[in-house]
């Protein structure tokens, strides 16, 4: 009756299939949105992610923001992603506002009760960026009630560090971050952190295929906010979340994330909503090494 | 819009020298085999007296064989006779080792040699994995290099 609308309709049933159809290799992802753990992406392995963020906004227009992420297994040691972010802000308009570059490096060759690794980013933002991705500073609700045409006037050219250290005790992960990061349009040091716990539902897998099993659903929860900037460090004027958090890990690779979270003060916002969908496609270096003409 | 398109390309750059330097890795992971296999010598006293909770358990295979293709079988091969990036686990090395000194590999990963940590798999199917990589028997060095890849 309506070909373009059957064809449509048509190419959703085999999208959702595919989220069931069981291929290659899979990695185990997490449930944290804003903190991370000690895991780097599998080496060769080119996940790509798509996360959105809903936030409710005092004294302005709700926004949804929202970043595709290419996050690349370079070695074991070594992960490498791509972010491009953007935002719709409800009755006002939608803009691309950045791209960041991250690496994640593991210092340690074996695991140890505590799990090091060292993260740094470059980001090329502008001041409508309202991804959330980190909360640093004395970045507060407030920054975001603005017009998005006054906002995107700041430009931020940013350098990030950040010390991950994480544990994994009888299938609990937890994960405690600490952040600098350095706008360089000479503006002070600003820090953050992120904390998180979780686990999977069930920690020995089924001998059954299935989507279903409780093996593959991670739940837990993370917190994280400011902790000022070099001349006034601390909780003072900062924003602070606390956000549970749950992941389904589909044995086809692909991975649905939710976390609704809740600001704790009256400088965060009241409610975010993130939710976020990844796929892994296992043997990506190997592709391009074939593109560059390597024999098999 | 230039910083972009310059880190788009250093971005471009890395993964293409990461993908040719892991085959130029594949290549020396044959010649070094013997040496991949050492790392199991590597693995504690302690590591090595733990008891497999599931050994024997038919279950523990049917859900470490599953577990084994969707995790490891990229690099070690549908069989585990190993693969381009990754030595037989049915080499007598593997197949003689203590189940302890396995999970030990599979917890603490070989990272300087391409191989992931997977702590982030539960103990429970860590052990499952063992139980599955032990069930499979030995087959030799030769005959892996050799056997023919399932389609």
């Amino acid at each position: 009756m309506f070909p373009g609308h059957s064809r449509l309709l048509l190419g959703l049933v085999f999208s959702l299939l595919a989220l069931f159809v069981p291929t290659g290799a899979r990695g185990q992802e997490s449930a944290y949105f804003v903190t991370y753990d000690h895991y780097l992406e599998e080496p060769g392995n080119l996940e790509i992610e798509y996360f959105s963020t809903f936030g409710a906004q005092h004294g302005g227009n709700d926004f949804h923001a929202f970043w595709i992420e290419l996050e690349y297994g370079a070695t074991a040691w070594w992960t490498t992603e791509f972010y491009l972010d953007g935002q719709t802000t409800f009755n006002d308009s939608t803009l691309l506002t950045g791209f960041r570059w991250e690496n994640r490096f593991r210092p340690l060759k074996r695991e140890h009760f505590i799990n090091p690794v060292i993260y740094v980013e470059y980001a090329k933002l502008n001041g409508a960026d309202k991804i959330m991705k980190e909360v640093e500073g004395h970045d507060v609700a407030s920054d975001f009630a603005e017009p998005n045409s006054l906002l995107r006037r700041e430009t931020k050219h940013e350098l990030e560090f950040k010390l991950l250290l994480s544990s994994t005790y009888k299938g609990w992960n937890f994960a405690e971050n600490t952040l600098a990061a350095k706008n360089l349009s000479n503006q002070p040091w600003e820090f953050g952190y992120a904390l998180g716990a979780s686990r999977p539902l069930q920690l020995a897998a089924s001998s059954k295929r299935c989507n279903l099993c409780l093996q593959n659903f991670v739940a837990g929860l993370e917190m994280y906010g400011g902790l000022g900037d070099r001349h006034s460090f601390g909780l003072r004027d900062t924003s602070q979340y606390l956000a549970p958090v749950a992941a389904w890990n589909l044995p086809s690779g692909w991975t649905l994330r939710v976390s609704p979270g809740f600001g704790l003060n009256d400088n965060s916002h009241g409610f975010l909503l993130r939710w976020g969908l990844s796929y892994e496609i296992s043997g990506f270096g190997e592709m391009v090494g074939r593109l560059f003409g390597r024999a098999r | 819009m230039k910083v972009c398109v310059v880190a788009l390309c250093i971005s471009g750059a890395l993964v293409a020298w990461s993908a040719v330097s892991g085959q130029d890795n594949r290549d020396a992971s044959k010649r070094a085999k013997n040496s991949v296999y050492s790392e199991i010598e590597n693995a504690p006293e302690k590591a090595r007296a733990k008891r497999n909770p599931f050994e024997q358990n038919a279950d523990a295979v049917s859900a470490g064989k599953i577990l084994f293709e969707q995790h490891c079988a990229e690099c070690h091969g549908e069989t585990a006779l190993g693969g381009k990036k990754a030595p037989s686990l049915r080499a007598v090395e593997v197949q003689g080792a203590n189940p302890g000194a396995i999970f030990w590999i599979l917890t603490n990963g070989v990272v300087r040699r391409g191989m992931p940590v997977w702590s982030k798999l539960p103990e429970p199917q860590r052990w499952q994995l063992v139980t599955y990589i032990k069930s499979l028997g030995i087959v030799p060095s030769e005959t892996a290099d050799s056997a023919p890849k399932k389609p």
